[in-house]
């Protein structure tokens, strides 16, 4: 036998006894091998009952975000080598209840992200489905909203931020940034739709800057940033509705 | 057994599915629509796409040319007629989606930018960085947002159709967070549900690709087409098998033999590392039999050499190669050379459909990697599938809203009869836990390696009919399968156990038709039967499902303008 790891697994089955518990299992320690590989092994050797979310294994699908060591992480792309010879704590991500095991109930995030309107929106309706040419849009154009396009949705942010913690009705940072990637986008008219959302009480103005989102966001999002702007944008709004008496 | 009613079902929220479902809440929102997929739709398989989408939009490009390269590609397999239906709508969908936000890269200009892919004479695959799959998958699902009539069954997992006499009724399916089976009743149901690369051990496939449509399909008495064909794309990450884009090449890379030698040459003189990716797979295996691939713990490899292009070059078009390598292989493709071998990628069989999408049970459709129109016949050029999400999905969509009007629903005792019948083989093969002592994961890996060893990029008689026998036995081994577990709530085993059976199933017809096809022809490629041969196999393969087994029955290849000629590059 070479070397093993101890994984602590926290179980939850709501069919069995609707406990929490942590259940610890050693495998075999490989270099190569990513906390998702770990989960793997167990399932199919040791425990067939242990349950997770997985798909893409490249770090694109955003269903695999779960704690490690209390720190939210997508787990294909994080490795064991990372932590050994350390034990390593493996938790479903914080501020979602949880549905079983390793899964947590993401419709809440789901719902906000219908809320922030994430589609091109014209004046003129008919320009949305028009396939008779391109719109124009210069890179630079492009780069002023690309780096929010890069959300997979994992909620890894979410299960960062003290906000959405301590107020679940938070929009949260990957809606913001999500909303905010369309009011940047030189094709979209849709700004004043999406404010009663972003700028609403639950909005952006929520938002306390702890900076953790961006801090454990795996595509470099920087949903933080993404607020700050939208704060800025709305802020700018309210000034001038309030100079020409329009609202 | 619950009943909700639908008019329209689509089964999969990858492109395909999403784009059926944009077309028919656009054009008929009065019609009941639902999406039921397995996993959230933003977590289907479309979001790994890298490379592009294929479309003619520059001047110096037409249909034709487009047409044709497409069924060069397909070794003449394609049909002709499905092909130009293709390429016309294909200019039209990526500019539809370009509206519905997606961001292309653009020319200096802003009108949308085009780059290199293997097997095309033009440079005409539209592309969003090497993130293409994904921006397209996103700018879909946000797009079916703004539809409030569009609802969606977000992990649910369809597990059989309930076809009535030759007519669809809906789907019996499992609501996997509360652990409970309904009938989703429906007049029509459009299946996309992707391909099925989750059989084969060394895949770019995510964990949900594991063929549940052709299964689903070919068991309610739909025909599956042209299974025999799978690609093997030449670079995947040693390991794991992830996918490094064709674009990679496309964007200048070069493939060297550890001898230092650009092998290509040997093969492919014209096109190069851009030959289509059949031709370059069984290069790299060439290489590594004649011992000129390299050696390592992960076994044999050739390189994928992007150092030339420069860092910036490699940030600005192909960000996500750099990630993927940093992140699962541990190495840098700005200073190193990527080692590489052929990964199992695409399928280019599926369920049997016309140019819409129909399938012959009367309100069955299917688009996408799971259906098979068939353009791209017997090897698919890269950058065409993405594009085939677009106009196969639109397309599904519309003659499932056209039929739906005329058609009358099933009556919901026949449908739960239906059901019921349904739950029973449920119950008794996926849900006994402790009666049987076979392990799904023993039964997958053992499926896996005979996929690998024997229905690989080489066959051969011998393998093939090993294959066959082992499938068989694997699949009564499955009758013995052990759950576990009996909850209600997420239980993957049981889901698991049914993907397991579905690979199984399908599995035994891919070999069993590689067998039959005693030729080489694009994706299938015998090493007894080098040749092509167009007297004895220029058609399609149809497999039915039958109590004594599949039954294979051969269906005409049609052509319009191009005759089966010489595939050379
Ligand atoms: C790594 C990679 C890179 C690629 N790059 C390119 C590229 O650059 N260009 C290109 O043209 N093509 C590319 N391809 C191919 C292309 O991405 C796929 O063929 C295409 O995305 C398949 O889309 P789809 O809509 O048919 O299915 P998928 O996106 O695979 O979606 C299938 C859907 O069906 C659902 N489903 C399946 N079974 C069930 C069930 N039993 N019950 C309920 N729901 C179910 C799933 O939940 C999912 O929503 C690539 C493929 C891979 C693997
Ligand atoms: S912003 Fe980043 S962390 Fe948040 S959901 Fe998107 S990708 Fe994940
Ligand atoms: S499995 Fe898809 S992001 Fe990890």
């Amino acid at each position: 036998m070479g070397e093993e790891i101890t994984l602590n697994i926290t179980r939850y089955n709501p069919d069995k006894d609707g406990k929490y518990t942590t259940q610890r299992y050693s495998i075999p320690y490989k270099n190569d091998w990513s906390i998702l590989d770990a989960l793997n092994y167990v399932k199919a050797e040791l425990d067939g009952s242990l349950t997770y979310r997985w798909s893409c294994r490249m770090a694109v699908c955003g269903s695999c975000g779960m704690m490690v060591n209390g720190t939210p992480r997508l787990t294909c792309s994080t490795y064991l080598n990372e932590f050994y010879p350390k034990e390593i704590t493996i938790e479903p991500l914080a501020n979602f209840p949880v549905i079983r095991d390793l899964v947590v109930d993401i419709n809440d995030f789901m719902a906000k992200l219908k809320s922030a309107k994430p589609w091109i929106i014209r004046k003129n309706k008919r320009d949305e489905d028009d396939t008779s040419k391109e719109y124009l849009q210069t890179t630079g154009q492009m780069d002023k909203y690309y780096q929010q396009t890069l959300c997979i949705n994992c909620t890894l942010c979410y299960a960062a931020c003290p906000v959405y913690g301590l107020h679940p009705d938070f929009l949260g940072p990957a809606v913001i940034a999500l909303g905010h990637r369309y009011n940047k986008d030189s094709r979209d008219e849709g700004k004043a739709d999406r404010r009663e959302v972003l700028a609403s009480e639950h909005g952006v103005w929520k938002c306390t800057v702890v900076g953790d989102c961006t801090e454990v966001c795996p595509k470099h999002v920087d949903p933080s940033a993404a607020i700050q702007r939208t704060k800025v944008d709305s802020a700018i709004n309210w000034f001038f509705s309030f100079l020409t008496g329009r609202k | 057994m619950d009943v909700i009613n639908h008019d329209i079902l689509i089964v999969g929220g990858g492109g395909a599915g999403l784009r059926a479902a944009i077309e028919i809440s656009k054009s008929n929102p009065s019609l009941k629509t639902a999406v039921v997929s397995k996993v959230y739709p933003m977590r289907s398989h479309t979001v790994a796409a890298e490379g592009g989408s294929a479309a003619v939009l520059k001047e110096d490009d037409n249909h034709d040319l487009h047409a044709y390269d497409t069924v060069k590609g397909s070794d003449f397999l394609a049909d002709q007629d499905a092909v130009e239906v293709f390429v016309r709508d294909a200019t039209r969908e990526v500019v539809q989606i370009e509206r519905w936000g997606c961001p292309w890269n653009r020319e200096e200009d802003g009108r949308i930018a085009t780059r290199w892919f293997g097997g095309m004479s033009r440079k005409r695959t539209l592309h969003a960085a090497d993130k293409t799959g994904f921006h397209l998958l996103h700018a879909l699902f946000q797009t079916s947002l703004k539809y409030d009539t569009l609802m969606r069954y977000d992990e649910w997992f369809v597990a059989a159709l309930l076809v009535d006499e030759g007519k669809l009724g809906g789907v019996l399916a499992l609501d996997t967070r509360r652990g409970v089976f309904s009938i989703l009743a429906a007049k029509a149901v459009i299946l996309c549900t992707g391909g099925v690369g989750r059989m084969y051990a060394f895949t770019s496939n995510a964990g949900i690709k594991t063929g549940d449509g052709a299964a689903l399909a070919y068991r309610a008495g739909a025909p599956i087409k042209d299974m025999e064909f799978i690609q093997f794309h030449p670079s995947g990450l040693l390991r794991t098998g992830i996918l490094i884009t064709e674009a990679s090449r496309g964007e200048g890379g070069y493939l060297y033999n550890k001898d230092g030698k650009r092998f290509m040459e040997n093969y492919a003189p014209s096109k190069m590392e851009l030959a289509p990716r059949d031709i370059v797979s069984r290069s790299i295996i060439e290489e590594v039999l004649a011992g000129r691939g390299f050696e390592g713990p992960y076994g044999s490899y050739v390189q994928l050499d992007l150092r030339h292009l420069g860092e910036a070059k490699i940030m600005e078009k192909l960000p996500m190669v750099r990630e993927l390598c940093l992140d699962f292989a541990g190495m840098d493709p700005v200073y190193e050379p990527i080692p590489i071998r052929p990964t199992m990628h695409y399928t280019m069989g599926g369920v049997h459909t016309d140019k819409d999408g129909k399938t012959p049970i009367a309100g069955l459709y299917a688009a996408g990697e799971g259906g098979c129109v068939s353009i791209h016949g017997a090897n698919r050029l890269g950058s065409n599938s993405l594009t085939e999400l677009l106009v196969f999905g639109a397309r599904a969509g519309r003659s499932a809203a056209e039929y739906v009007p005329i058609s009358k629903p099933c009556s919901s005792e026949r449908l739960q009869s239906l059901a019921k019948r349904e739950m029973d083989i449920i119950q008794k093969r996926y849900m006994q836990p402790g009666n049987g002592k076979e392990k799904a994961g023993a039964i997958l890996a053992d499926l896996r390696k005979t996929m690998d060893e024997k229905v690989g990029i080489y066959r051969t008689d011998d393998g093939l009919k090993d294959a066959v026998q082992i499938i068989q036995r694997l699949k009564e081994r499955f009758t013995g399968i052990r759950i576990t577990q009996q909850s209600k709530v997420f239980n993957t085993e049981l889901t698991g156990a049914m993907e397991l059976d579905n690979m199984l199933e399908i599995a035994h017809v891919i070999a069993m038709n590689a067998r039959i096809r005693k030729e080489s022809r694009g994706g299938h490629a015998r090493k007894d039967f080098p040749k092509r041969d167009d007297e004895q196999f220029l058609h399609h393969s149809l497999v039915f499902k039958t109590p004594e087994g599949p039954k294979r029955e051969t269906f005409p290849v049609t052509i319009t303008k191009w005759k089966p000629e010489e595939r050379k590059y």
